[in-house]
């Protein structure tokens, strides 16, 4: 099965559940172990939470918004985020190691953990990032 | 989400009801801090959360912390298969009080 869906949304903390609400109706069309749609789900909205956390730090309100792209070709999941925050310096991009236990820095190791890479690409128009994550199914 | 507390001796139980992400960790802490800065036990109950990220996990490490630092505790009870799951995945199941 062949799919491909996107959304934009408002970059704010308010738009998660909205993220996660298209997410879910994306995947409910695939057939899929739920356990494996609800960590696909974690990985895009944590995704879109560094967008509104990193990529606008310090904003209080914006009206940008930022889109997703859910795609499945041939048995690979390919998910865009574009969005218009601050550019992304990819080796900058991090997650705490797991035994320093804090608050934070959990968000990237999740992706990192759900999905097979997780890629900047520098070639979209109109968008400052682009962050692809994919993953065999 | 919304949330209930309930009082027993020196233990708060605080249900938590919903999705805990990064636009509500602000409410949960409010919720949960000020009970762990007087001193007392809180039993987080978290049968009635079926989805939490990343900053809900952290929302647990502080209140774990500060609990520690207050010379009390925070215990999570009844936590969701879907909920231990993101617990596992940040290997925290042997850090927090899991019950």
């Amino acid at each position: 099965m062949n799919l491909s869906e996107s959304k934009d949304f408002l970059v704010s903390t308010a738009s998660l559940k909205e993220v996660r609400v298209f997410s879910r109706d994306v995947f409910e069309k695939i057939n899929l172990p739920q356990d494996q749609k609800d960590e696909l789900v974690l990985a895009i909205a944590e995704a879109a939470q560094n967008i509104v956390k990193h990529g606008y730090k310090g904003i209080k309100e914006t009206s940008d918004r930022m889109e997703i792209k859910i795609s499945l070709k041939d048995g690979e999941l390919e998910i865009g985020f574009f969005d218009k925050g601050k550019k992304v310096v990819p080796e900058n991009v991090q997650h705490r190691k797991l035994d320093d236990i804090k608050p934070g820095g959990l968000g990237t190791f999740f992706i990192k953990q759900i999905m097979d890479n997780a890629v900047f690409k520098k070639d979209q128009t109109g968008w400052v990032n682009h962050l692809i994550l994919t993953k065999k199914i | 989400m919304t949330y209930k507390v309930t009082e027993e001796g020196n233990v708060s139980t605080v249900f938590l009801n919903g999705e805990i992400d990064m636009d509500v960790t602000d409410k949960a802490k409010e919720v949960i801090l000020p009970i762990v800065d007087s001193g007392k036990e809180v039993h987080l109950n978290l049968k009635d959360v079926q989805y939490m990220d990343s900053s809900g996990i952290s929302v647990l490490i502080e209140s774990h912390q500060r609990a520690l630092e207050k010379n009390t505790k925070v215990v999570i009870k009844e936590v969701s298969k879907s909920v231990l799951k993101v617990i596992m995945m940040a290997k925290l199941e042997q850090i927090l009080n899991l019950e």
